[in-house]
């Protein structure tokens, strides 16, 4: 098999949902690096967002709300050959999951992370998200009384060693960030801001569109301080771009003993090593 | 028993406690101990009381040995090595009438029993004070009539050559300072190995086929992540510390996905916040064995003590209706088959099995006789082989034994699908009625297969027992030693042990039944929650139970006065 198809037919999504474009756009990235579906997995917790490795003929593996993170590293620990990658929303990513997104920085295992990011609770029908804006101003219903959370300056603070925004409406855009984010040797965040149709009547493709701005073209992702300064740049004007991109050892790097490039799961231990350990009990 | 006869004849087993304060070298000297007697070829059955705290306070270890089999623990001390007086405070009332009380003169204790050795100076002129429990062991030995050689080989392998010499010369002057005062039958275990539960457990994971651990760590579980962990690199394991016990299951169950053999290890809290994890084990199919190592809860209750409290919770945990496996490891060597097998039927029945220990069996040491590794590796007969339903793979394929073709990703031609939402045949997402129905059937339809393979209770005592004991787990060795006592008393008295505990056997415990005019269950809880099992499964309902709930493990004796207690003598005249 070759083509990641996209079976928009058989979504669950509401019409015009900014994850049409998401799928559509890693449909086709994953096609151009010449991937292959019995190779990708994509792995999703629970949410609208999740659903996408049900649409895209790839593995899937739809797991736990907010718990995406730990069974996606842990597949890549299993079989290092696999292409992993989360696609799944901000709650999961931010709130259920907060705990593991932190926790997955630190390890830096290779895998990428798409957070669909519409700023809302969609399937439970309009609450509100962490990274939802401020109330105030006329915002009622889903806002943050207290301060949203900013995603790319928590991972840049936790040492995540890519991280970018992107928005959905912009597929060209969506395409460069997502394909370096899979290249990315490492674990790569990519929030993607999209609309939400149904419960989101701020944060519209038009919101986005008035209010994002792409990093100057000579803007260098190798600076830490200059990323978490721009990460803070969040409000009339939002940036998108890689943020910030740097190489450091991954999970798998760092054990070189153990991930030499075989798949784990082809290096089984033979009952005679186990026998072998049970004569020091002796 | 006189002096002539504990020396002639000489005793079949010796029960022996050393207690002080946490980080007086309780663990080392008791280890150094446990090795010597091992390799000087007698069975040996060795516990540990800790605080949970590392200096301070009041810890024991307690060490059963000698020539006859033993897998439990007995309260009459027959030797009592007090570093402290609290030590004599509180175990000087089980040392018999004829014990022997080691200690140092310097605690100035006044007792019949009393056999001085000043070990804290010998410690002294040995080089350091901390080799106070080499020279004990010296001691030790030497009134057990037994030789120093094992002793010196146990220290040569665990010590570091800087304190090596020290340590042998401690050794040796324990040994001069004391007298033979007992003496061993002659050995009738050699060749055997010493292990702890928890080591038990991690051999026999080993041996199933283990890739993959992830755990938090948490008393008393945590010796199986720092037993695999030290394997990581020689076994090529994946071995992770996860940040949560949630992380920890679903790391698990996305190794499991990806081909990996997975296993996580926890105690009644971290297995609280696993549950969420368990259902999707149980829905996605994910086949996972998740060890349960007891200890007294709710919530944080006794970290480093024992209890056999979550054995309705495994039975019941997680929302929603799936199958599962529950298996209580009864002892060491059960430890080792019990977890091998677990790996079988996890991943031949694809649902999560659950291993039910306890802090008494993990952290206690026995000889066992060396495992059949082989044997533990088959001992589930394999699936069948079916054809794979033709046309696209479909991973959750509706089949006659609700088992479907297991892929691993990347290594199929086929894209493999794991949903934790009720899902089609091809593994996406669904609301159909029917399909629902389908499916939940088809899960449950894998119990049929299981229930054909799952292990009846074991029997211990009489053929036609006036009297039957249900038990389960770790008790099973002391119910067993009990049940002998009380049938040389005259009793008529037979005991099933249940490894496999859910779903529940019941052949052998419906024909027990029928034959007893009383029935007790006998458990390390405070609501009977195996009597409650099996009167849940069975409509059996048991006459009394025997329960202990302090944190500490029922002994032999107290299994014994416990049920006379109850009457059974009066009742049920043989």
């Amino acid at each position: 098999m070759t083509d990641f198809a996209f079976h928009s037919d058989q979504s669950a999504w509401c019409p015009g949902c900014g994850n049409f474009d998401i799928a559509v756009t890693l449909a086709a990235v994953l096609g151009e690096l010449r991937l292959t579906p019995e190779r990708v997995l994509l792995v999703g917790g629970i949410g609208q967002a999740a659903k996408l490795n049900q649409y895209i003929d790839a593995n899937g593996y739809s797991g736990l709300h907010g718990r995406a993170l730990p069974a996606a590293v842990a597949a890549k620990m299993a079989n290092e050959a696999l292409t992993v990658i989360v696609d799944t929303g901000d709650g999961d990513s931010y709130g259920e999951g907060g705990n593991h997104f932190l926790h997955n920085i630190r390890r830096n295992v290779d895998i990428t992370h798409f957070a669909h990011d519409n700023q809302i609770y969609g399937l439970t029908k309009g609450q509100t998200s962490p990274t939802s804006d401020p109330c105030g101003q006329g915002r009622g219903g889903a806002c943050n009384l207290g301060k949203p959370f900013n995603p790319l300056l928590v991972a840049l603070a936790a040492g995540a060693t890519f991280v970018a925004r992107t928005i959905s409406g912009n597929r060209e855009h969506m395409a460069g960030v997502m394909k370096a984010a899979i290249l990315h040797n490492g674990y790569a965040l990519v929030d993607i801001l999209q609309p939400c149709v149904s419960f989101n009547k701020v944060n519209t493709f038009a919101y986005y569109k008035e209010h994002t701005y792409a990093l100057e073209a000579d803007y260098d992702a190798a600076h830490l301080e200059t990323a978490l300064l721009r990460s803070l740049e969040y409000g009339p004007k939002i940036p998108i771009g890689i943020f910030y991109q740097v190489e450091r050892p991954t999970y798998h790097q760092q054990r070189p003993g153990l991930y030499d490039g075989t798949p784990m799961i082809d290096k089984p231990v033979s009952l005679p090593e186990v026998e072998a350990l049970l004569a020091r009990f002796a | 028993m006189g002096y002539t006869q504990r020396m002639e004849g000489g005793v079949p087993l010796i029960n022996l406690c050393i207690g002080g304060a946490a980080g007086e070298g309780i663990e080392t000297m008791a280890g150094i101990l446990e090795k010597a007697l091992q390799r000087s070829g007698y069975f040996v059955f060795s516990m540990r009381d800790f605080m949970s705290r590392i200096r301070g306070g009041h810890n024991f270890a307690q060490i059963r040995f000698g020539s006859e089999p033993v897998a439990a623990h007995v309260d009459a001390l027959d030797i009592l090595v007090a570093y402290d007086e609290r030590t004599y405070a509180e175990h000087q009332s089980r040392l018999k009438a004829d014990g022997l009380l080691l200690c140092d003169p310097g605690l100035g204790l006044s007792d019949a029993r009393l056999l001085p050795i000043p070990i804290r100076s010998l410690a002294k002129e040995s080089g350091n004070a901390r080799t106070v429990g080499v020279v004990c062991v010296g001691a030790l030995l030497k009134l057990m009539s037994l030789p120093l050689a094992n002793a010196e080989a146990a220290l040569r392998e665990t010590l570091a050559p800087g304190i090596l010499e020290m340590n042998l010369t401690a050794l040796h002057k324990g040994y001069e300072s004391s007298a033979e005062m007992r003496r061993l039958p002659p050995p009738t275990a050699s060749g055997r190995l010493l292990m702890t539960g928890a080591e038990a457990m991690a051999m026999g994971a080993l041996a199933g086929g283990l890739r993959f651990y992830s755990a938090y760590p948490m008393s008393p579980a945590t010796s199986l992540l720092t037993f695999f962990t030290a394997q990581s690199e020689p076994l090529r394991l994946m071995v992770e510390q996860a940040e949560d016990e949630i992380a920890a299951i679903n790391m698990a169950l996305g190794a499991s996905y990806a081909g990996a053999r997975a296993m996580v290890g926890t105690s009644g809290g971290g297995f609280s916040l696993m549950v969420e994890g368990l259902g999707l084990a149980g829905i996605a199919e994910l086949p996972i064995v998740i060890a349960d190592v007891q200890r007294p809860g709710p919530a944080t209750g006794l970290p480093t003590r024992t209890e056999q409290s979550d054995l309705l919770f495994a039975c019941f945990a997680s929302q929603g209706e799936f199958p599962r496996i529950v298996i209580a490891v009864r002892d060491h060597a059960d430890a080792f088959y019990q977890t091998a097998r677990a790996f079988q039927l996890a991943w031949k029945y694809q649902m999560p099995v659950l291993l039910l220990s306890d802090e008494y069996l993990a952290d206690s040491a026995a000889t066992i006789a060396p495992p059949d590794v082989e044997k533990a590796a088959h001992s589930v007969a394999p699936l069948p082989r079916e054809a794979d339903p033709p046309g696209v793979y479909r991973r959750y394929a509706l089949t006659d034994s609700g088992i479907s073709p297991l892929r691993v990703p990347g290594k199929s031609d086929g894209l493999v699908r794991a949903d934790s939402d009720e899902h089609a045949e091809e593994g996406t997402i669904t609301e159909s009625a029917q399909v629902r129905v389908q499916m939940v059937d088809k899960r449950a339809r894998k119990l049929e297969g299981l229930k054909a393979e799952l292990y009846e209770p074991e029997y211990t005592g009489v053929t036609r027992p006036r009297v039957l004991l249900v038990g389960f787990g770790s008790t099973s060795a002391a119910i067993t030693e009990a049940v002998s006592i009380l049938n040389s008393h005259g009793l008529s008295v037979g005991a099933l042990l249940f490894g496999d505990v859910y779903p529940l056997p019941r052949k052998r415990l419906e024909a027990f039944w029928q034959q007893a005019d009383a029935v007790y269950s006998v458990e390390q809880n405070a609501t009977a929650q195996l009597a409650k099992l099996i009167r849940m499964e069975t409509g059996l309902g048991c006459t009394d139970s025997l329960l202990k709930y302090s944190g500490r493990q029922l002994s032999v004796d107290e299994i014994v006065s416990g049920l006379e207690a109850f009457g059974i003598g009066r009742e049920v005249p043989v």
